[in-house]
């Protein structure tokens, strides 16, 4: 024992041939390591066909003013409104020092894009928004059942966050606005959701 | 604790395996003559009754994997079909699910007792820690089993849980993404949650294991605290394991089981949510969300926070104040200055102590109510303010009860030993043989 003891350690000496080949086996084996362990935390990550399933085509034209349409984008519902001009106006005539959230939180413009209505929607009438609350993850009901909450827009009912017509968060838990998807128009009715970079490029997004 | 192995291998068979794979010496080391101290109250039983509802729990789980489907659009009607078709399917899912709320029940005692006793302390610290862990673990476990039905409270307990993840700044989303397998909760998310359902339980197993080990070199505590003496005196303290032991705690898993019974066969779904037996539905989310009864002190922790820390926002804040009331338990050993171990002799603490367990109750109370309504009709006092208040005294138990009592708490005269303790100065009575 002593002998190898005396062996391995080269403390305060000249690094040995030994020291070197411990270390370069050592780092070996932890980079193996990790490129093995990779794999194994990657395949929990989503599968290229829940990739693929990424977008879909919503025919708005029967959605008539003052109307709203759900549907499921991604396993998650997507709020699409048919908003009256009384409602945009409404939605127009909010200071942003009003905001508790003052990001647009467009996935379709820069991240930091002021939360202006003009910057939530492509066309003003069609408000698009990702159907989840962003405290927990809810359903916020609708002013279509009578359940808008204070501004009459949406409401969140598990822990009562209330949004406005532009689905800004306006008071409650929930610290942002309810996202916008990357969408765009592919004809006057039809709208796209989840693009390729081809489409985002060719959207007609533009901050306001 | 543990001395010199008594195994004598009597037969051949015996004297040849021992020499070989001394399983017989461990088990009779560990079970049968393993000195115990001889005041043990009914609080020491959970232990035992805990080992039994861990095998119920892998058993039964077993037995339903055999007809369970993990797919979002089978889950829920597979679920049924055992209760309704498949031969005892009935009753072997309701010991699962039944299972699980006793099974938190006993581990709920088995901690308090810890608490009480002081058996977290010196030198039992990694024993306490290990126990911390299979908690954990076992509540990841119930967490995951819970998603698996499908149903409403299932999907939606699943994406609020899964949601607060998302509340950990810069690394949030991608790590709930990762968690989730797609963009929401979903097939992949089931599917997972089924695979690690299975796995957890026998990751408890085998911390049990190292919990039992940790167990075996100090030895049981015991209701006053004191140590069981050195040398001969060892011996009045203390009674071997079997039959005296293996008795009580047999009599106490029956008790225990009886009960359990009653509401397997009698009131097998009272414990679970109605809103249950509704499929899951990504597009409607039910009016009050609840997760089970054992995760409610934690989600009206959760949910005490409704204000800005500094840079943490509220759901953070929350996030963080949620598992940061188990997470205090791993370092609990460290914040209690006392060197008194059992509360019979902490006049003062023994008094925090209850209006500590009666705030857990109280927390586990307002995590099931809307936290806008008023507790018993009084007007203003918001469940919201009570869960506040009560969160505050759960952190100050641990972070200014418990250091500071150990200090200028005077604690009342401990017994001379265990024997003293049990037996006064009779000292020469023996037990029944």
């Amino acid at each position: 024992m002593t002998e190898e003891n005396g062996a391995l350690d080269g403390h305060g000496e000249e690094p040995s041939r030994r020291d070197f080949i411990y270390i370069a086996a050592g780092g070996a084996t932890a980079v193996g390591g990790g490129l093995v362990i990779w794999p194994f935390v990657d395949q929990m990550n989503p599968a290229a066909d829940t990739l693929a399933l990424g977008s879909i085509r919503v025919d708005v034209s029967q959605l008539l003013p003052g109307s709203e349409m759900t549907v499921m984008w991604r396993g998650a519902p997507v709020f699409i409104r048919h908003r009256t001009e009384e409602e945009v106006a409404e939605a127009r005539d909010v200071e942003l020092s009003a905001l508790p959230d003052e990001d647009a939180r467009n996935e379709n413009l820069p991240d930091g894009t002021p939360a202006l209505d003009a910057n939530r929607v492509l066309r003003p009438e069609f408000l698009i928004v990702k159907g989840n609350c962003t405290h927990l993850g809810c359903v916020p009901t609708s002013q279509e059942t009578n359940a808008g909450g204070e501004y009459n827009a949406w409401y969140c009912p598990c822990h009562g966050s209330h949004y406005d017509k532009s689905a800004r968060i306006r008071r409650g838990p929930a610290p942002e606005n309810l996202p916008v998807p990357d969408y765009f128009f592919e004809s006057e009715t039809t709208v796209k959701i989840g693009l390729n970079d081809e489409e985002r490029a060719n959207s007609g997004w533009a901050v306001a | 604790m543990s001395g010199p192995s008594t195994y004598e291998p009597k037969t051949g068979f015996t004297k040849w395996l021992d020499t070989r794979l001394p399983i017989i010496r461990l088990g009779w080391d560990s079970f049968v003559d393993f000195p115990t101290p001889r005041n043990l109250n009914y609080w020491w039983t959970f232990g035992g009754i805990l080992a039994i509802f861990l095998m119920i729990q892998i058993v039964t789980g077993i037995v339903l994997a055999m007809h369970y489907v993990p797919h979002e659009a089978y889950a829920f009607d597979s679920v049924e079909r055992i209760r309704r078709d498949v031969n005892f399917g009935w009753m072997i899912q309701s010991m699962h699910a039944n299972g699980a709320a006793f099974f938190f029940v006993a581990v709920y005692l088995h901690m308090f007792r810890g608490l009480y006793y002081g058996s977290y302390k010196a030198p039992r610290e990694v024993l306490w820690i290990l126990g911390v862990v299979i908690y954990l673990l076992m509540m990841a476990t119930a967490f995951m089993g819970y998603v698996l039905p499908w149903g409403q409270m299932s999907y939606w307990g699943a994406i609020v849980i899964t949601n607060l993840i998302g509340a950990l700044p810069f690394v949030g989303d991608a790590i709930r993404e990762w968690l989730w397998g797609g963009f929401s909760v979903g097939q992949a998310t089931l599917n997972r949650f089924f695979s690690l359902h299975y796995l957890l339980p026998f990751v408890i197993a085998g911390v049990v294991g190292l919990h039992i080990w940790a167990l075996h070199v100090p030895g049981n505590g015991n209701p006053v605290g004191l140590d069981v003496r050195g040398g001969d005196d060892g011996k009045k303290d203390t009674l071997p394991f079997h039959p005296y032991y293996t008795v009580k705690d047999g009599f106490a898993i029956l008790v225990y089981l009886m009960v359990f019974c009653v509401f397997v066969f009698f009131l097998p779904t009272v414990l679970g949510h109605a809103d249950n037996f509704i499929e899951a539905n990504p597009l409607s989310t039910p009016a009050h969300i609840v997760p089970e009864w054992y995760f409610l002190p934690f989600y009206a922790i959760l949910r005490a926070i409704t204000f800005d820390i500094g840079p943490i926002d509220a759901k953070l804040g929350g996030v963080l104040l949620m598992f940061g009331a188990i997470a205090i338990l791993f370092v609990l050993p460290w914040l209690d200055t006392s060197k008194v171990r059992s509360m019979r002799y902490r006049p003062l603490t023994r008094w925090f102590f209850i209006f500590f367990v009666l705030a857990c109750f109280g927390l586990g109370w307002c995590g099931a109510k809307n936290p806008d309504d008023y507790v018993l009709g009084i007007e203003g006092f918001k469940f919201l303010y009570f869960g506040q208040f009560l969160t505050l005294y759960y952190f100050a138990y641990f972070l200014v009860v418990l250091p500071v009592m150990g200090i200028v708490e005077k604690p009342k005269e401990r017994p001379a030993s265990i024997e003293a303790a049990v037996l006064g100065n009779n000292t020469n009575a023996q037990p029944a043989e």
